[in-house]
């Protein structure tokens, strides 16, 4: 399906609304592969076409919706009635309301590598099947993997609207990922290593690997710690996860509903004069960049936290319409089948002036996080309460000492903001909507013997 | 659902060019989920998905397609893609090892969701969140989520199975914020069930919601939780999250295979204290994890895992255990037609033991008591575990005393098997779960009887 065809349906959905209601349909579709293979044989190839439509409904005040997944014209009528009907039981609200456009026009974002569409399909067998014996003759104690895995995806999106929105846009990426398993005889590790990109030839099957081996293999040895305070630092992937639960709370949806704790906090120091936190869609270069949000609306550079001080939050067309401000273009949808709720796309720390090893020089003593465990069960947004399992390598004197295993560390949100000490510059991005940096945070507890 | 005839045109075209196996998997999905959230009914959403998934396996290679057009020629050509797909290997061809068999239906809910007007299960929003701001001024905020959905399948394959099951389930849950001088806290309570909407006549919104909200209530008035390895009382119900993260996964046959689990190579070993037996059943009634058959068309079972404290088996899907030659343990399990199936858990739990729990308590110096558990998260390859704590309190002089704020407990799973010293009489299960692996999730029960182990860390903030 090209744009130009999603569009069309999603504008043919929108002719169907009747007087009085406000309609808004989104349409997507994809185009993916995904290969694994394990042992010196190709495990799994997997050919997927996915399509989907989804149909909101707002009429006096109260909204509704409803989805599809057949692109046939019965379903799609039904779709359309359904979420007229599920809005009769919303309560009104006079917030509620589709997106009106705006004085930003959406970018146009180069998001595609046309010659992924052309990339035989044995070829993606043998960039998997080379993961796979590159893993294991790397190094003598990597003793397997869980998989070497492929992926690609053609996916195309649009949206269109009774209130003039129209909007479509496409985008390409690969994938190619791994676990390696070390042994050293009588524990086991493990290490992830990934590559990311929008076309065939931007993956990387050496770097892959040997950021595989290198994790696995560091913590080999690694023993539980006794409990103390310390200096944490996060590596750029655990950084992205940290900074991926920051996002939720400056939400405007979560502080308009009593539920972020920076609420009332906006023109204070919330974080360390350190700390710059941004969204910035239009970064192509992150593969989670895109030029429109999840109402039709352009995407936009947003400034969230300044050296330190809180500027504002995240807004989709309802929280701005209900906190009486403007729309951030951050609106967000899981799927087609969920309404618009309000996210970061490209969410990050500015990067700071140091390398990892002058972070490690200046913090002297800690511990490097390579890893974390629990953070859906371990971290509280609303309350800021964070306690979450850690791998990763003490550092002493400045230096990576031995690895350690089976702890936790745990401080609140609030406190991890104002106590950064440090912030690298080495940006990375992730399949994933937040970057990363290293990190060092002082005065976190570490949990273990 | 599909007929006989293109049911067998699908299977003739995925074999044509040599394959070992051809399996179609149908399905069709509706579902309703009704929000309310800071006073308002806002967003009642309700769809449908139906399509079908091509499994063709040659050798050691899967193949698989799938497609949301359920007529016969796009149904072969996926069949072909998938066959495609799974001769892009070299294995060894494998013998077909299964004899025909057939499972069907079951008897559907008493009263099936969809019969039932929207108005009244909006009306059950209304009822839970009156009832939580009522139990206390502190509750400034409630979320309470109704869903129900029904799920058809109908698998059928090479080796002459051909199944099918109808699957209803509903769920309730409640989500409170309390404030106070000390900041927010936050507190749940949910219910999910494999029955139609009957689960209300057993099931008071209110009372869950009341719970939901004494939760938050309590935690304001929480202290940290303390820092290091303690003594831990997992109290009745709440727990079994701690044995599907400390050992279910790593009994899974598919990461035994790849050497990513702990317990690979100790069936017939003692793994765990002699008071575990633990059991994975897909065959209990109306529980959240419950079905008829799994999701390659074989009736799921009773499979004992440990058996006072020896390793019995593994969980097995249909691949692995073709690659064993031997039969599978009905664990095969997909989140929907465009996943390939995996080893998976069903309703795990552990079974009671004798002791009394107030016993297990009052004989307890100090530690740690958790009432209600969070998710948790295990690395399988190294045993070490996580999960959360919702509500925990303090264990003095064998009384449970001061409430705690959240965090996690971290473990390692044949450890902290082994240091099982007491299994209370007083088993329930727990709340409904979805289960994630490789990017899927299913729903998945679990239970547990009161029990205390040593050895776990608490991962709070207090020294």
């Amino acid at each position: 399906m090209t744009p130009a065809e999603a569009q069309a349906l999603a504008d043919g959905i929108v002719e169907r609304s009747l007087p009085g209601e406000q309609l808004e349909a989104v349409v997507s579709w994809a185009r993916n592969t995904e290969v694994r293979a394990h042992g010196g044989e190709l495990e799994h190839l997997v050919s997927a076409e996915e399509f989907g439509v989804g149909v909101r409904v707002i009429r006096d005040g109260k909204q509704g919706l409803s989805w599809a997944g057949v692109l046939d014209s019965a379903e799609l009528a039904r779709c359309v009635s359904e979420a007229r009907d599920n809005s009769a039981f919303g309560t009104p609200d006079p917030n509620a309301g589709l997106a009106q456009s705006d004085s930003v026009v959406p970018q146009q974002l180069d998001l595609v590598d046309r010659a992924l569409a052309d990339v035989p399909t044995i070829d993606k067998v043998e960039i998997a099947l080379r993961l796979d014996r590159a893993i294991t003759a790397a190094d003598k104690r990597v003793v397997g993997h869980e998989g070497a895995d492929y992926g690609d995806g053609i996916g195309v999106s649009a949206i269109s609207s009774t209130e003039g929105i129209r909007a479509a846009e496409e985008e390409t990426s690969t994938f190619l990922g791994t676990y390696a398993l070390a042994s050293d005889g009588s524990d086991t590790t493990t290490g992830f290593g990934m590559s990311v990109g929008r076309g065939f030839g931007d993956l990387n099957v050496d770097s892959t690997v040997e950021e595989a081996v290198e994790r696995a293999v560091l913590l080999l040895g690694a023993r539980k710690a006794p409990s103390r305070r310390t200096t944490v630092i996060l590596d750029p992937y655990v950084c992205s996860q940290f900074l991926g639960i920051l996002g939720d709370m400056l939400s405007a949806e979560e502080v308009l509903r009593g539920r972020s704790p920076f609420a009332d906090r906006v023109g204070e120091e919330v974080a360390s004069p350190l700390l710059t936190l941004t969204d910035d869609p239009l970064c192509v270069e992150a593969p989670t960049a895109s030029g429109v949000d999840g109402e039709g609306l352009a995407c936009r550079p947003l400034t969230l936290i300044s050296a330190g001080v809180l500027e504002g939050f995240m807004h989709n067309a309802y929280t701005a319409r209900a906190m009486g401000t403007r729309s951030t273009g951050s609106a967000s949808r899981a799927s087609h089948r969920s309404a618009p709720g309000v996210a970061p796309k490209v969410l990050g720390v500015r990067a700071g002036a140091f390398n990892p090893s002058e972070i490690l020089a200046e913090v002297g003593d800690g511990l490097l996080v390579h890893e974390l465990a629990g953070l859906h069960s371990g971290v509280n947004p609303v309350s800021g309460d964070m306690s979450v399992g850690a791998e990763g390598v003490i550092v002493r004197g400045g230096e990576l000492a031995e690895p350690v295993r089976e702890i936790t560390i745990a401080s609140t949100l609030q406190r991890m903001l104002t106590d950064v000490v440090a912030v690298g510059k080495d940006l990375r991005f992730f399949p994933w909507e937040s970057s990363g940096v290293t990190l060092a945070i002082a005065d976190m507890t570490m949990s273990g013997s | 659902m599909l007929d006989h005839s293109t049911i067998s045109a699908v299977l003739t075209a995925g074999m044509e060019e040599g394959a070992d196996f051809t399996e179609i998997f149908v399905e069709d999905r509706q579902s309703i989920s009704a929000m309310l959230d800071d006073g308002r009914v806002e967003e009642l959403a309700s769809g449908r998905d139906r399509g079908a998934g091509i499994r063709v396996v040659s050798g050691e290679t899967t193949g698989f397609a799938h497609t949301a057009d359920l007529s016969v020629e796009s149904l072969r050509v996926a069949a072909r893609t998938a066959a495609a797909g799974a001769r892009g290997g070299t294995g060894k061809a494998l013998p077909i090892s299964a004899s025909p068999r057939s499972a069907a239906g079951r008897t559907l809910p008493t009263i099936l969701p969809e019969n039932v007007d929207k108005g009244e299960k909006v009306a059950l929003l209304k009822a839970a969140e009156d009832a939580a701001r009522s139990e206390n001024q502190a509750i400034s905020q409630v979320t309470a989520r109704y869903a129900d959905s029904r799920r058809r399948i109908q698998v059928a394959n090479s080796d002459g199975i051909h199944s099918a099951d109808d699957q209803v389930r509903t769920m309730f849950s409640v989500s409170t914020v309390a404030s106070g001088d000390t900041g927010m806290q936050t507190g749940r309570e949910s219910v999910g069930r494999t029955v139609g909407f009957e689960l209300f006549s057993e099931t008071d919104v209110a009372e869950l919601a009341r719970t939901a909200a004494q939760r938050a209530i309590t935690k304001l008035a929480a202290r940290p939780a303390p820092s290091g390895e303690m003594t831990v009382v997992i109290g009745p119900g709440g727990g079994g999250v701690m044995f599907h993260e400390a050992c279910g996964h790593g009994l899974e046959a598919d990461l035994v295979a790849k050497g990513a689990s702990v317990f690979a190579g100790r069936v017939g070993e003692k793994v765990a204290s002699e008071l575990v037996t633990l059991v994975d059943d897909g065959t209990m009634d109306g529980e959240w994890g419950h079905t008829t058959i799994d999701d390659e068309g074989l009736a799921v079972r009773r499979n004992v895992l440990i058996s006072d404290g020896v390793l019995m088996d593994y969980m097995w899907d249909g691949l692995r255990a073709r690659s064993e030659g031997r039969n599978s343990s009905g664990n095969g399990r997909r989140q929907s037609y465009r996943h390939l199936p995996m080893v998976r858990m069903t309703n795990t739990y552990l079974l009671a033991g004798e002791s009394d729990p107030a016993d297990i308590v009052a004989d307890t110096e100090s530690g740690v008591y958790v009432a209600h558990l969070g998710g948790g998260q295990v690395n399988t390859a190294t045993g070490d575990f996580v999960f959360g704590m919702t509500e925990a309190y303090l264990i003095e002089e064998g009384r449970i005393t001061a409430p705690l704020r959240e965090g996690n407990l971290i473990g390692n799973g044949p450890a902290v098997l082994a240091n099982i010293d007491a299994v209370g009489d007083d088993f329930s299960m727990g709340a409904p779960g979805t289960c994630g692996k490789d990017g899927q999730g299913v729903p998945v029960g679990d239970g547990v009887p009161t029990l205390r182990v040593h050895g776990l860390t608490i991962g709070g903030t207090a020294a």
